[in-house]
C-alpha cells in the first residue's frame, strides 16, 4: 500500500541535529575551559588530549575493548537464551512458575557488585565476569517475556480452542499448548521481549564492568573496566577518560543496535515501531 | 406478550433447554435459558448489558460448559461441533502481527490446510466481504469497519454451518453499520448458514433477523421470541417503511416488559 511509504517526518532530523549541537558546544566549552584556566591533565584532560590518548593507546585499549565487548555480548546472548527458555517453561505451567520465579527475583534484587567477589572465588575469572553480565541481563528478559506470553489476546486463544479440535490425550494437549505458544503467545510476546532485550543490553555491559572491577583488584583482567582502575592508580587520567569514552560508545552502540532490531521486527504491526503520521 | 411463533417445520439445529450458568465466583449469569436455533434462520439475541448474551454464545461454541440444563445438536451425537462454527467477537481481535490473508488463514491453518491450498479460498472470501486487494495489508493499516470485515472473513473461512456474532458492529458508526448489515444479509443468502446475532440495538435486530429472542436482565433467560413478519429481502426502503417502524415499536415494548421481569424467575 502506498500509505506505508511514508516520508521521514521533519522532526526526525532535528532529533539528530539538536543533541549533536549540544554535544559539540559542550566539548568546545570543555576544551576552552581547560586551555584558558590551564587545568593540569591529571585533573581534567582536554577533549583533544583524550582523543590523542585514545589513538596513542589504541593497542592497549582496543584489546581491552574487545574483552569487555565479548563478555557483554556473550552475557546478553546467554541471557536471551536462558531468559526466553525459562519464560517458556514458566508459562507452560503455573506450578513451575510459582516454584521458580521467586528465586529469579531474588537473584535480580541482590546487587551484582555484592555477588561478584563470591563468583570470583568459585569460578575462573572469565566465567565469573560472564556470569555477572548474565545475572543482570537475564531478569529483564525473563520478566518481560513472561509478561508478553501471558498477555496474548484471550479471544484469540478462544478462537484457537474453537478451531484446533478437541485435544484428548495428554500428549495432544501438550502439542496444542505448544502450537498456541508458537502461533499466538510467542508473537504477542515479541514486543515486550524486545523491550527486555533493550534493557538487558545495557545491563549486560554494566554487569561486565562491575565484575571486571571486582576482578581487577585481583590483577589479571584486561577489560576496559580494569584499564580504568589501573589508570586511576597510575593517575593516568587521560587514559581513564579514553577508556570511559569507549565504554560509553559501546553502551550507545548496543542500545542503537537493539533498538534497530526491535524496530525492524515490529515495523509492520506494533505501535511502538510506527513512524508518526507525516 | 408476543407469542412465540416458531415454525415447526424443521427440527432445530441446536436446542438449549433449561441452560444455566453460574461462574466460579458465584455469579449466576443465566438460568433456565430455553431456545431453539432453527436451521438457516437469522436469530438475534436482544437484551440489556450483562444479561448473559456473550455467555450464551460461548456455551453454544463449546468454549464453556453449562452448569445446568442441556445443549443438544440436531444430529444427536455428542460429537465435536466446533469445526462447524464461525465466531465473530465484539471487537475484531485480529492478530496484529499477521497480514489480512494470514488472519483469514488462521482457522484453516489450525485445521491443517496449508497457505497454498487455502490461497484461492482466502481470495474468494476476501472479495466476498469486499476486501479485494487488501490481502497483504496489516490490521493496523485498516479502518475499524475493514477490520471487522476481516474478522467476519476469518469466521467464514471454514464455511461454518453456524455463525455466532457477538455485537460485531457495536463500535462502528451508523453509516458503516448499515453498510455491514446489508453485506451480512447478502453473505447469509450466499452461504446459507444459520446466524445467531447478539445485539443491544432494537433497530438492528429488526432489520437483520428472521426471529428475535428478547432476554431478561441477569440472570438471563428468554422472555419472549418474536418472528419478524417481513420479507427477507431488506434494504433502505425497508428501513424507511412503516412496517419496520411498527416492528421496532413492538420489539421495544417486549424489551421494556422483559426489563421489569424478575431475572431468572421461571
Ligand atoms: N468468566 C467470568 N467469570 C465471572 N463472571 C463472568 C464471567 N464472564 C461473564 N461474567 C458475568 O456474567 C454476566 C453476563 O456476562 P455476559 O458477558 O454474557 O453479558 P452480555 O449480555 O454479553 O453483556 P454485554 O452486552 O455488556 O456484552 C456479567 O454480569 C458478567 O460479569
Ligand atoms: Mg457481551
Amino acid at each position: 500500500m502506498s500509505e506505508t511509504a511514508r516520508t521521514q517526518p521533519k522532526h526526525s532530523a532535528s532529533r539528530i541535529w539538536l543533541p549533536a549541537i549540544v554535544f559539540v558546544a559542550a566539548i568546545a566549552a570543555w576544551e576552552a575551559y581547560v586551555r584558558m584556566a590551564g587545568v593540569p591533565a591529571y585533573i581534567l584532560p582536554a577533549p583533544s588530549l583524550i582523543v590523542t590518548t585514545l589513538v596513542a593507546d589504541w593497542p592497549v585499549l582496543s584489546v581491552a575493548l574487545l574483552v569487555t565487548l565479548k563478555t557483554t555480548l556473550a552475557g546478553l546472548a546467554l541471557a536471551v537464551i536462558g531468559g526466553v527458555a525459562l519464560a517458556l517453561l514458566l508459562s507452560l505451567s503455573r506450578v513451575v512458575e510459582y516454584s521458580i520465579y521467586p528465586f529469579a527475583v531474588a537473584l535480580q534484587v541482590t546487587p551484582v557488585v555484592a555477588i561478584s567477589p563470591l563468583l570470583l572465588i568459585y569460578m575462573p575469572q572469565e566465567i565469573a565476569v560472564l556470569a555477572c553480565a548474565w545475572i543482570v541481563a537475564f531478569f529483564p528478559i525473563l520478566s518481560n517475556t513472561m509478561l508478553g506470553l501471558q498477555s496474548a489476546d484471550r479471544n484469540l486463544l478462544d478462537l484457537f480452542a474453537l478451531y484446533s479440535g478437541n485435544p484428548m490425550t495428554l500428549r495432544q494437549r501438550l502439542a496444542s499448548r505448544l502450537k498456541a505458544l508458537w502461533l499466538l503467545r510467542f508473537p504477542a510476546a515479541l514486543p515486550s521481549f524486545l523491550t527486555g532485550m533493550k534493557i538487558a543490553g545495557g545491563l549486560s555491559l554494566i554487569g561486565a564492568v562491575v565484575a571486571e572491577m571486582a576482578a581487577g583488584s585481583a590483577g589479571v583482567s584486561s577489560g576496559l573496566a580494569y584499564r580504568i582502575i589501573e589508570s586511576q592508580y597510575r593517575l593516568n587520567i587521560p587514559r581513564l577518560f579514553a577508556a570511559l569514552v569507549l565504554l560509553a560508545l559501546t553502551g550507545i552502540v548496543i542500545f542503537l543496535v537493539t533498538s534497530a532490531l526491535s524496530r525492524l521486527a515490529l515495523r509492520h504491526w506494533h505501535e511502538s515501531a510506527m513512524e508518526p503520521e507525516a | 406478550m408476543a407469542a412465540s411463533l416458531q415454525p415447526q417445520s424443521a427440527s432445530p439445529l441446536v436446542s438449549l433447554r433449561g441452560v444455566g450458568k453460574t461462574f466460579a465466583n458465584g455469579l449466576t449469569a443465566l438460568s433456565a435459558f430455553d431456545l431453539d436455533i432453527l436451521p438457516c434462520e437469522f436469530i438475534s439475541l436482544l437484551g440489556p448489558s450483562g444479561c448473559g448474551k456473550s455467555t450464551i454464545l460461548r456455551l453454544i461454541a463449546g468454549l464453556s460448559e453449562p452448569t445446568s440444563g442441556s445443549l443438544a445438536w440436531s444430529d444427536a451425537t455428542p460429537a465435536d461441533h466446533r469445526s462447524e462454527i464461525g465466531y465473530v467477537f465484539q471487537d475484531p481481535t485480529l492478530m496484529p502481527w499477521a497480514s489480512v490473508a494470514d488472519n483469514v488463514w488462521f482457522p484453516l491453518r489450525l485445521r491443517g490446510v496449508s497457505k497454498r491450498e487455502a490461497a484461492s479460498r482466502i481470495d474468494d472470501i476476501l472479495s466476498m466481504v469486499g476486501l479485494d486487494g487488501f490481502a497483504r495489508a496489516y490490521p493496523r493499516e485498516l479502518s475499524g469497519g475493514m477490520r471487522m470485515r476481516v474478522s467476519i472473513a476469518r469466521a467464514l473461512s471454514l464455511r461454518p454451518k453456524l455463525l455466532l456474532m457477538d455485537e460485531p458492529f457495536a463500535a462502528l458508526d451508523e453509516i458503516t453499520r448499515f453498510k455491514l448489515n446489508d453485506d451480512l444479509l447478502r453473505l447469509k443468502r450466499e452461504l446459507d448458514c444459520t446466524i445467531v446475532f447478539v445485539t443491544h440495538s432494537v433497530y438492528e435486530s429488526v432489520y437483520l433477523s428472521d426471529r428475535i429472542a428478547v432476554m431478561t436482565p441477569r440472570p438471563g433467560h428468554v422472555a419472549a421470541t418474536m418472528t419478524v413478519d417481513a420479507p427477507r429481502e431488506r434494504d433502505a426502503r425497508f428501513r424507511a417503511s412503516a412496517t419496520y417502524a411498527k416492528l421496532c415499536g413492538q420489539v421495544s415494548d417486549i424489551l421494556a416488559r422483559a426489563m421489569i421481569l424478575p431475572g431468572g424467575a421461571s
